[in-house]
């Protein structure tokens, strides 16, 4: 690997932690700009200025914003990720448990869809424009602007309700047995999947095409090739940086729609803690949770971003 | 194209020069505009009017779209809840774009270390997923509804700035901006008279695409209960409060999340057709 490749994806590394830091500055400031602070909130209907003094001093919140930024930041790095408001409980022991199970599920959701998505993208830019692009584009369409609950609630009623193939609740399903596994994840992967195979099918088709209208597809079209070869041969190694980020920017659908869908199968993952973090207001969890997304949507797009550079010829062979 | 919704005869030739799907959207949505407004005069019932109906009860003369968990008209409810559900997104829409396009001018004509840190900051908080920057705002300032909105507004705005600066880079680079500049004329003239109104058309394409997402996100939150609370209830809250209606198949479940869909489905219709036809345009 050349140095200059290896420098364009060490520079791409130092924006993302650089972006990352910006985040974190933004998820504790916007939570420090909370009216009454963390003291307050934790003795509620008992607190007395001399209470809360005391509290505030114990949790070193009489000290500047600034000093509690870099403090914060630097328990985080070191995997101390504070108390819950609710129980006192360390927020490690609440998250550690569940994130394994939210990754299941993305992984699960991503192994599926992704081929799809290819498959749906590649032959509807193959086939652009007759009746079948049309209708893959019109569905695809549909599925994107409709709310992730009417998929779910609608898949529910058809799989659960009506056929009895899938069970409608994922909590405390058996999952050591094959069949086991699919009743408990059939349905919120499905869910999941809708979202994501519409947005990057519709994208990896956009990706394709923008190809295919280059001059040298033309050439290829003039020397007499078939349509299937133009397109897996010619067009589809140019194709595979912008396709790559393509299926990035889709999967980070996948953070959205997780926190619905964990929440209608009462899914024991790190989304539904999220949820019920934020209606009981507590804090430490969501910030940990919030920065545990963005985090992870900002290594999707680092990842897409490297395999950019890593596929383009112009840089390989430099 | 400013005058075109001036007089009924171009706004008739407007309509005709989209493709059918793009009629259809720009019907229902209007539809649903018409309803958000006047919905509470359309109802049959109080929207917290407990009529006499079965609960979760199925499609009836007396109940056109069946009653809800306990026994209220559903088409009331959804007329009810449209003002909430569009009424909000557009509001926040609005905010969101406007705030966008301002800054993206003042970037622009400013430029340097303005443009440079909001710039980051902007680009971190696209890295925020818009449903979990939400939540964060929802678990910081609570749920009211001036907080909603300021939600929506500052999830959205990011995307809105990105966009809006592109164009005004792009136009701050052309030639009769640079004649303007030799001429003496002030940031504020050349943001307002030379680079806003050349804008405002790819804003306004920006606006409807990113007035969807709102919806999407604000009935998402409602659906969770973080959004609009009771009394008040939006389409997403609607379907929360009858979920338990969905083992037994009441249309209560489907209706509310039905209206989302087809809000959403008519104005990206109409979207799409208003980009088919300025592709068309540019082809000729």
């Amino acid at each position: 690997m050349s140095f200059l490749v290896l420098s364009m994806i060490a520079r791409r590394v130092g924006i993302g932690l650089v972006t990352l830091f910006i985040v974190c500055a933004l998820v504790f400031f916007m939570s420090s700009l909370l009216p009454g602070d963390a003291a307050q909130m934790a003795l509620g209907q008992a607190a007395t200025p001399e209470t809360v003094a005391a509290l505030r001093k114990q949790l070193g919140l009489d000290e500047p914003a600034v000093l509690r930024f870099f403090i914060w930041l630097g328990n985080l790095v070191t995997g101390d990720f504070g108390i819950s408001y609710a129980g006192g409980i360390p927020v490690y022991d609440i998250v550690m448990p569940r994130i394994p199970n939210s990754l299941m599920l993305a992984a699960a959701a991503t192994a599926t869809s992704v081929p799809i998505a290819l498959v749906l993208g590649v032959v509807c830019a193959i086939y652009r424009g007759t009746r079948l692009d049309r209708t893959i584009g019109v569905v695809t369409m549909f599925v994107v602007a409709v709310p992730e609950f009417l998929v779910a609630t609608l898949a529910v009623l058809v799989f659960a309700v009506k056929l009895h193939w899938m069970s409608a609740l994922s909590l405390g399903a058996d999952t050591s047995t094959v069949v086991g596994f699919f009743k408990a994840y059939g349905l919120p992967v499905l869910t999941l999947c809708c979202v994501v195979v519409a947005q990057m099918a519709r994208m990896t088709r956009a990706a394709l095409i923008n190809q295919l209208d280059a001059p040298y597809v033309e050439m290829a079209v003039l020397k007499g090739l078939r349509p299937t070869r133009i397109v897996l041969r010619h067009a589809i190694p140019n194709a595979v940086g912008p396709i790559v980020n393509a299926m990035a920017l889709s999967l980070s659908y996948l953070l959205g729609g997780v926190v619905i869908v964990e929440t209608i199968f009462s899914y024991p993952g790190l989304a539904s803690t999220l949820v019920d973090a934020v209606s009981n207001r507590d804090l430490p969890v969501v910030q940990f949770c919030v920065l545990f997304f963005s985090a992870c949507y900002l290594l999707l797009l680092l990842i897409a971003d490297i395999c950019t550079i890593l596929f383009n010829p112009r840089l390989r062979s430099s | 194209m400013t005058r075109l919704l001036r007089f009924p005869g171009t706004a008739g030739r407007f309509f005709l020069s989209l493709s059918l799907a793009g009629r259809i959207g720009l019907c229902i949505s209007a539809f649903w505009i018409f309803v958000a407004i006047f919905g509470s005069w359309m109802a049959p019932y109080g929207a917290t009017e407990f009529a006499d109906g079965q609960v979760l009860g199925p499609l009836s003369l007396a109940y056109p779209l069946g009653t809800d968990y306990l026994g209220r008209d559903l088409l009331s409810r959804i007329l009810y809840g449209a003002r909430y559900s569009i009424g909000l997104a557009l509001v926040s829409t609005l905010l969101a774009s406007a705030c966008g396009t301002l800054l993206a001018l003042i970037s622009t004509v400013v430029g340097k270390w303005f443009d440079e840190g909001l710039s980051r900051l902007v680009d971190a908080m696209l890295i925020l997923p818009s449903k979990i920057l939400a939540l964060l705002m929802v678990a910081i300032y609570g749920s009211s509804l001036p907080v909603l909105i300021l939600t929506a507004a500052v999830t959205y705005m990011p995307g809105a700035y990105r966009i809006a600066r592109s164009q005004a880079v792009g136009l701050n680079a052309m030639e009769y901006v640079t004649v303007s500049r030799l001429n003496g004329e002030s940031n504020l003239y050349i943001a307002c008279r030379d680079i806003l109104p050349n804008m405002i058309h790819p804003m306004m394409a920006d606006f409807g695409l990113r007035f969807v997402y709102t919806v999407l996100m604000l009935s998402g939150l409602s659906f969770l209960g973080l959004g609009v609370q009771p009394p008040n209830a939006d389409w997403g809250s609607l379907v929360r409060e009858n979920l338990s209606g969905l083992s037994s198949g009441a249309p209560a479940v489907i209706m509310p999340a039905v209206a989302i869909a087809t809000l959403t489905i008519g104005a990206t219709l109409f979207i799409d057709s208003l980009a088919a036809r300025k592709r068309q345009a540019g082809g000729e």
